[in-house]
């Protein structure tokens, strides 16, 4: 049998991942271009949102030392990256789709403000339903853990999401869809997320 | 593996499915924090689409010219106190293919085992002239290299009487989100890694091993630095023979 490399192991990110990855959170400053939890610039076309919560252990204790990063598609539905050739959807220079956030050290509330994302093709000719892609790292996470935001007001869009449906206990499907406030007049998209328990959040192997 | 010629991959290829035994499982008790952080419903498999084969794509002029010289990029007074090391390596795939432009952020402790975190309240004295984060892209071999000192072991409240061995984190942004990677490398002959109860998470010898940088003297910088040498593996991007439906074309 062909042998391939093994993928490295992976570790924990530990409690002070802070320092290599917001070293602003940790408590200083070395680089000159830190990267965020803003997406957006004035020139970013589409409809600004903010996506927020909290992540609880098993405990329902929130975790204030979390990282967690987020991946998405632009306004049209297209990645900024060239694997995505999708037809008839242009790239917004003003919009990359990544960023990273450090959770509160007090109240562990993390925060992203972006734009909300268009539906991305799927497999297989089906349109996925607009979501955004999270990864999760932390102290005490050994790998880190993927999930996906999706919305609550793309009810008809997500009832036909090949991802979503894939769950097969519909009761779990719901982990995954962010409930929608109005926050001085700004869409905020609360997403907690459930490591452990009753609610335990879906994560993906992907 | 090495004699083999990697099959070409497409751009929107997928990667191989994740082989979890390479990993350490979520619920590991002998480290404790992991016993209330774990799920405790198998993750669901899905077939990757464009949001698992894609990634952001970093910029050189992104990055500082310190960014990825530990001494110097904190230095306030002078160097920082410790050994002298230059860390690097290759960023392949499993296919054994360079992973280009990849994000390697790395950070640790100083040459006391003290972190520059508001969080870290160990009695070991931080250095003024040491941050211990940096990062850098890989060239068009995958290769890095980043200058720094040895970070310092350090104790830690698992058992009471439990020391992570000296170590520096990594994280790797690859070509996909199904690529993303954060570990620890340790250092060839440190006895503190048989008993740390992290690296004990892996149940695998053999990649326990492969997380410890080996000592490189052909990179010693001669009356300046030693080097070590860490190699990372990213997951593996397939060839699509047959079947390229990921971005939803008909059949």
């Amino acid at each position: 049998m062909i042998d391939l490399l093994r993928e490295t192991a992976s570790q924990t990110a530990g409690p002070y991942v802070h320092i290599g990855l917001a070293p602003k959170a940790a408590g200083f400053d070395v680089f000159e271009n830190d990267f965020g939890n803003v997406l957006t610039t004035p020139a970013t076309q589409g409809e600004r949102i903010v996506i927020e919560g909290v992540v609880h252990d098993g405990s329902g204790t929130p975790l204030r030392d979390v990282l967690v990063e987020l991946w998405q598609a632009n306004s049209q539905g297209r990645y900024a990256h060239p694997a995505d050739r999708q037809a008839g959807k242009a790239l917004d220079p003003a919009f990359r789709g990544w960023g990273r956030a450090c959770s509160d050290f007090e109240t562990g509330v993390w925060r992203f403000e972006t734009i909300k994302p268009g539906a991305v093709a799927g497999r297989g000719g089906v349109l996925q339903a607009p979501h955004v892609s999270l990864w999760i790292v932390a102290r005490g996470i050994n790998l880190g853990l993927h999930t996906r935001v999706y919305f609550e007001d793309e009810a008809r869009a997500n009832a036909e999401d090949p991802v979503l449906r894939l769950i097969e206990w519909e009761v779990r499907r719901k982990t995954l869809v962010a409930r929608r406030e109005q926050r001085d007049g700004l869409p905020v998209y609360r997403f907690d997320i459930h490591l452990q328990g009753e609610n335990e959040t879906v994560f993906f192997d992907i | 593996m090495q004699d083999l010629v990697p099959p070409p991959a497409a751009p929107d290829a997928e990667y191989l499915m994740r082989d979890t035994a390479s990993h350490p499982p979520a619920f590991a008790p002998g480290y404790k924090t992991s016993v209330l952080r774990s799920p405790r419903n198998a993750p669901i498999a899905i077939s990757q689409t464009l949001s698992e084969v894609t990634a952001p794509v970093f910029l050189p002029q992104e990055l500082g010219a310190l960014d990825h010289d530990l001494l110097r990029n904190y230095a306030r007074t002078g160097a920082p106190v410790g050994e002298r090391v230059v860390v690097h390596g290759y960023v392949r795939d499993q296919f054994g293919r360079p992973v280009r432009n990849a994000l390697v952020e790395v950070w640790q402790a100083n040459a006391s085992g003290r972190y520059r975190h508001r969080n870290d309240q160990y009695v070991g004295a931080l250095d003024p002239n040491f941050g211990g984060c940096g990062r850098m892209l890989t060239d068009d071999a995958g290769h890095y290299v980043f200058r720094t000192i040895k970070p310092g072991p350090y104790p830690w409240r698992n058992r009471i009487n439990d020391w992570r061995p000296a170590h520096i984190h990594f994280a790797l942004s690859g070509n996909a989100w199904a690529q993303r990677l954060i570990t620890q490398m340790y250092f060839e002959g440190d006895p503190l890694i048989a008993t740390c109860p992290i690296v004990r998470t892996i149940p695998d010898e053999g990649q326990v091993r492969a997380l410890i940088a080996q000592q490189d003297p052909a990179q010693f910088v001669p009356l300046d630095s030693r080097a070590y040498r860490f190699d990372i593996v990213l997951r593996g991007q397939r060839a699509t023979w047959f079947e390229n439906r990921i971005q939803g074309e008909a059949a």
